[in-house]
Formats: C-alpha cells, sequence, structure tokens
C-alpha cells in the first residue's frame, strides 16, 4: 500500500476520487429512496425493516461528504497509469461466457472466456487458446458436473456424453 | 477433563476413512491451489467452496478445514520462493524467506516454515479446543443487545482499525452493509432493495462477492499494470532439511509466534497480518544475529509463519463460539456453514457438538497431513508456481464462475437471450474489487459486512422490540457497554495516531487477504 499522507504529484482536486464520492451519494440516495417506496408494513415494531437502511443510507451520506473532502485536499493514495486495452480483453470474455453460457452451455462460453483472458495476458493466437480453452473447461464440467453433481448449464458439446 | 473426551470423540469422527479422505483432498486441494501466485487463503477456501457443495455437512466443513489450513501452507511456499516486487512489504516471510531461497537456502526456509506452521497449527488448535468451551459458556448469557455491541466492535476493528485510512475503511464496509440489504427481510419478509428482480430476492450470495472481489479484481488490476511483472521462482537446490543450527534457531521463534498469533487472531482483532509483523520485529530483537535480518534471518521466517498459522487457527475462535468472522477468509467459512443451514455460535456447541468436534480434531489431523505431505511435494508446488501469467489467470476465472454458477445457476432474460444472473453479478462485482484496489479501499471489510451486516441488524432489531423502542436497552448490560467503548477506541485510537504521522504503522498491518 502506498503512503496515503505524503504529498504526491497528482492533481488537486482528483477528479476519480470526486467521481467515488458522487457515487456514494447517488447509492445513499437510491438506498432512502427505495426504502421509503417500499410498501409499509403495520407499525407494530418501533425499530421495522426500513430503520436499518435508513441508517445505512445516512452513514454513506457522510460517507460521500468526507471523500470529497478528501478529493478535494488530494488525499488519495497515487495511482500508476493503467494498460486499457488488456482489461477490456478481460471483461469482454466475461460478457460472452455471460450471455452465452445459457444458450451453448458451459464448456463453449468457458472456452471463451478462457482464450480472452489469455489473450489479455498477451497470449495468442485465438484459433489455438479457444480449443485449449474449450477443452479445459470441458474436463473441468466432467469432474465437476458428472463427478460432483453440481449443476452446470449444458450446451450441445455436454449433451454429447 | 470435559473438553478431552468430546476432543477424542472428535477425534474418532475425523479417523473415519471417508473423512480422512475428504481431509487428505481439502489440504491437496488447498496446497495447490494455495501456491498459486496471487491467491491468498481468503480466494482459495472462496474457489474451493464449491467443490464441497454436494458432500455431507460434516464430510464438507472437514475438508474445508483441510483446504484452510493447506491454503495457507501453500501461501507460505509461494512467498518464500517466489519474489513478488511491490507486494513484500505487506508479507513478512518474503522478506526474509526469498532471500534465504536466493541464497540456496530454499528449503530449510521451506522447512521451518512447515514445521513452524505445524506446531503453531497445533498448539493454537489444542488452544481453540480448551478456550471454546469457556467461551461458549459466556456467550450463552449474551443477549440481543451483546450481540450487536460485539458485532460493532468486529465491524470496527476489520475496517478502521488498521489499514491506511479511516474514512477508506469504513466505506468499504458501508458498501458490504448495503449489499447486506438486498434480498428479503429477514423477520418481516419484506423485499428490500431488490428493484422488482426476483434473482435479488435470495441476495447477494458472500461466495460470489468474496470470488469477484478477489479473483476477478485481482484479474483486472494485473492485466491492466504497466509494472512488468519482475518474479522469479527460485528454484530449491540442496538439501530440504534443517541443519543442527537452523532447529536452534528456529524453535524459540516458532513458540513466541504462537503466543503472538493465536490471542490475535481469537480477539475479534482483525488478520493474521497483524501478527506476522509483530513476530517479526519480535524475533529482530531477540535475535543474537540482528545483523542477518534483511539478508535471509532463519528466525524471520520461522516466527512470522507460526504467527500467521496460530492467528489463522484463533480466528476460528470468535467464528465457532461467537459467529462472528473477523478475517475474509472467515467469513467465506461461515458463508460454508450456513450453506447446510449451520449457524456457528454457542448453540452449535449444545446442538451439533459432534460436528463441531469432528470439525477441530480435523483441524489437527490435517496439520499432521500437511507437514507429511508438504516437503516431499516440494518439486511439485514449484511447478504450479512457474505456470506462466496468461495460462494462470486464464485458469483462475474459469475456477471462479464454475464456483459462481454452482452457488447461483440462476437465469434472467436480456430481450430473447438468456443471462447468467451470477455471472453479471461476478462481474459487476469484479469491477468494483478493481476499483477498490486502484483507490485503495481495503477488501475484507466488504465481505465481513456483507455476512455480519443482516446478522448485526438482527440483534438490534430484536434489542429494541424487547425493550419496546428504547434505545437505552443497548447498554444496559456492563459486557455491552464494555464492548461499545473498545469499539469506539477501535475507531479513535487510529484516528489519533494517523493525525499524529504515526499512520505509517498501520498501514503495514493492513491486508487485502484474509
Amino acid at each position: 500500500m502506498s503512503d496515503g499522507n505524503s504529498p504526491h504529484l497528482q492533481r488537486r482536486p482528483d477528479r476519480a476520487a470526486l467521481a467515488i464520492a458522487a457515487a456514494l451519494a447517488v447509492v445513499a440516495i437510491v438506498i432512502a429512496w427505495s426504502t421509503s417506496q417500499a410498501g409499509g408494513v403495520a407499525g407494530y415494531s418501533p425499530v421495522g425493516p426500513k430503520t436499518f437502511p435508513y441508517i445505512i443510507a445516512g452513514g454513506m451520506f457522510l460517507l460521500s461528504l468526507c471523500t470529497a473532502i478528501e478529493a478535494w485536499r488530494g488525499n488519495f493514495p497515487a495511482r500508476e497509469a493503467q494498460n486499457i486495452p488488456p482489461m477490456l480483453w478481460v471483461l469482454g470474455g466475461l460478457a460472452v461466457q455471460m450471455l452465452s453460457m445459457k444458450t451453448v452451455g458451459f464448456s463453449i462460453a468457458t472456452g471463451l472466456l478462457f482464450a480472452a483472458t489469455a489473450k489479455g495476458f498477451g497470449k495468442g493466437p485465438l484459433w489455438m487458446t479457444v480449443p485449449i480453452g474449450i477443452v479445459f473447461a470441458f474436463l473441468v464440467w466432467v469432474m465437476f458436473a458428472k463427478g460432483l453433481q453440481l449443476t452446470l448449464p449444458a450446451g450441445p458439446l455436454e449433451r454429447l456424453f | 477433563m470435559d473438553t478431552f473426551s468430546l476432543l477424542g470423540q472428535g477425534l474418532i469422527t475425523a479417523m473415519d476413512p471417508y473423512n480422512l479422505l475428504y481431509a487428505l483432498i481439502g489440504v491437496t486441494l488447498g496446497t495447490a491451489v494455495g501456491v498459486l501466485p496471487g491467491i491468498g487463503p481468503a480466494l482459495t477456501v472462496a474457489l474451493l467452496l464449491p467443490v464441497t457443495y454436494k458432500l455431507d455437512p460434516a464430510g464438507s466443513l472437514i475438508m474445508f478445514a483441510g483446504i484452510y489450513y493447506g491454503g495457507m501452507y501453500g501461501g507460505s511456499t509461494t512467498s518464500i520462493l517466489l519474489n513478488t516486487p511491490g507486494e513484500s512489504a505487506s508479507i513478512v516471510t518474503a522478506l526474509e524467506g526469498n532471500k534465504m531461497a536466493r541464497k540456496g537456502r530454499g528449503g530449510p526456509a521451506l522447512a521451518t516454515a512447515a514445521i513452524g506452521s505445524f506446531v503453531a497449527g497445533l498448539l493454537a488448535t489444542l488452544g481453540l479446543a480448551f478456550i471454546a468451551p469457556t467461551v461458549v459458556k459466556f456467550a450463552l448469557s449474551f443477549g440481543p443487545s451483546e450481540y450487536f455491541a460485539l458485532m460493532l466492535l468486529a465491524f470496527m476493528t476489520v475496517s478502521a482499525a488498521f489499514g491506511d485510512s479511516t474514512l477508506r475503511g469504513i466505506t468499504s464496509l458501508l458498501v458490504g452493509l448495503g449489499l447486506g440489504l438486498i434480498g428479503i427481510d429477514q423477520l418481516t419478509g419484506q423485499a428490500r432493495l431488490t428493484f422488482g428482480m426476483p434473482n435479488l430476492f435470495d441476495g447477494i450470495s458472500v461466495t460470489t462477492l468474496a470470488v469477484a472481489l478477489f479473483a476477478i479484481g485481482e484479474t483486472l488490476a494485473v492485466v491492466s499494470s504497466k509494472l512488468a511483472a519482475d518474479e522469479k521462482v527460485e528454484s530449491v537446490k540442496g538439501s530440504v532439511w534443517m541443519t543442527k543450527q537452523d532447529w536452534k534457531r528456529s524453535w524459540m521463534p516458532w513458540l513466541r509466534g504462537t503466543a503472538i498469533g493465536f490471542p490475535i487472531g481469537a480477539m475479534p482483532a482483525g488478520g493474521a497480518d497483524v501478527s506476522s509483523f509483530l513476530s517479526y520485529s519480535t524475533e529482530r530483537n531477540f535475535s543474537k544475529h540482528p545483523e542477518e535480518f534483511g539478508h535471509g534471518a532463519i528466525e524471520g521466517v520461522a516466527g512470522p509463519e507460526a504467527a500467521n498459522n496460530a492467528s489463522a487457527a484463533g480466528t476460528l475462535v470468535p467464528l465457532l463460539t461467537l459467529g462472528l468472522p473477523t478475517t475474509a477468509t472467515a467469513a467465506i467459512m461461515l458463508a460454508g456453514f450456513q450453506q447446510f443451514g449451520l449457524q456457528p455460535g454457542p448453540l452449535l456447541f449444545a446442538t451439533n457438538a459432534p460436528l463441531v468436534w469432528g470439525l477441530i480434531a480435523s483441524l489437527l489431523v490435517a496439520n499432521f497431513m500437511l507437514l507429511v505431505l508438504n516437503l516431499p511435494l516440494i518439486g511439485l508446488w514449484v511447478k504450479l508456481l512457474s505456470i506462466p501469467h496468461y495460462w494462470l489467470y486464464a485458469g483462475i476465472l474459469v475456477f471462479a464462475t464454475l464456483g459462481t454458477i454452482g452457488a447461483d445457476g440462476s437465469t434472467f432474460f436480456l430481450g430473447p437471450i438468456p443471462v447468467s444472473f451470477g455471472l453479471l453479478l461476478l462481474t459487476l462485482f469484479g469491477i468494483l474489487g478493481y476499483g477498490l484496489r486502484r483507490f485503495g479501499y481495503p477488501i475484507a471489510p466488504v465481505v465481513v459486512g456483507l455476512i455480519l451486516g443482516p446478522m448485526a441488524e438482527k440483534s438490534l432489531r430484536q434489542a429494541l422490540q424487547i425493550s419496546q423502542g428504547d434505545p437505552s436497552a443497548l447498554f444496559k448490560s456492563w459486557i455491552a457497554i464494555v464492548l461499545w467503548i473498545l469499539a469506539a477506541l477501535a475507531v479513535l485510537v487510529p484516528l489519533y495516531l494517523r493525525a499524529r504521522g504515526k499512520g505509517k504503522v498501520l498501514a503495514q498491518f493492513g491486508t487485502d487477504e484474509d
């Protein structure tokens, strides 16, 4: 962890940290709003299901203010620059897996995720990593779905067995 | 003495051939996964939780105990043989252990870590067995207001006491508490924060959150890092056996480490890192060879490793006796119990004594197995360490998604496309985990908040229902008052220290894992 107290070469105010403060405020408002919208169960008890959410919403709002102050002072730890494209490969892989899992089954969907992640870390080409991923995911499927009776979505490939 | 017979019965349960097999599978899997770089004990336990889904409760928990201890052992192997730049500040074993490995003394470093972990695990598990009945007796007198105060204390120690910022720690905690609100309210059956989505009625699963924050978050952080990872696996040359001199220099640090680690773990005072740091500085003071520290002193491996393991066993005291998880790993273990409808706490000792004592006894068994397995198989663990990053993280993601679908197989429709809801949550929380890492927010409070939040709320509401809304009922007993004061101190003392510029020490104690 880097030292949060020492001055460092960062923009003041720290815009990303201000965005965190804003996000916290939004979440606080959403929790409070959603709680107030929920149907009221008869108030037989002094502390109902709404008390705790309101406390948390209030707390988050306070934290949002404090975060904004810290952001203004530039008190957040320094961050290193990021390499975005590799991250998009991993997130893309997760998205593809999520969308295709129920249709093509565990092995193919997860094989695609496997290949996309490897690609993010610089390993290609896809025509090689996709089959490797599918075989690997299929072995995992056999182990867990057949061996340990875990319920995993089956697709065309799994139905062959 | 009663404890002996209970523990004896537990040992009989643990020695059942099937349970021995489960323990063996548990320690092997735990070590294998724990050895992989970037995977700490918390993620090891979370990733392997699905393996235990379909077993019976006793077998599953026994396998779980093995995974837990195996993960701890595996982690120390990694930090000795793999020099991960930037992380060495938080893992003291790496400080001395890696230096030893580079000098060709990797074998003795691994041996002292393994034997030290064994000694610590043995003593601490016995400590757990003897302390637990007393704590249980004490805890049976707790009412809802005492439980609420206790959970408040745990919240504060987990989030605010260590790490480099009180604000960020408490923010993490509140994120977890907020996520804990989602789902059907336990007491009234009212849906909260579900936004009309039936998929959310059951709430957020601890496994999904933990796997996402640790596995996906870590993967995203590593893949996007511009710093080329300069990791070098040290091979183990020469004998793995310790010389007579090594033994002489190791046995006191093992015992001191255990004495430091166990109480710290047993108190609701946060993670294993605190104890390994304390042990490290203690050993540096006690050592006859202080000049060797920083260049591969065996005491600097023996002590912290023992402290680390003793503290891990210590966290089982609040977990089993009070149902109170104080680390992310413990939170996931609690989730492991809950999948069988078991609620750890004083009542579990009364209603399900054979199970609890079987679990405690199998910790002892797992500890023996690890000692026997670990050193002979070191060649295999070294091979696992040299798996290239692209296969490693691709594989981690496969298992992360596997566990999530196993826990939450529900579907929702995005137009005509069926989408796996568990995977959607996994991805969203993974992005959250990346954000937490990037901005220096600790992760453990989120996981602990999620599982402990609903329990704290239940206690609070029960306490106030009994008193018909009078909040002074929360401070009626002296136990509750003491706990409230401790909770306040856990926030105020670190705030004061940080304001006085002594925050660096606390930041070192902070941890991403556990």
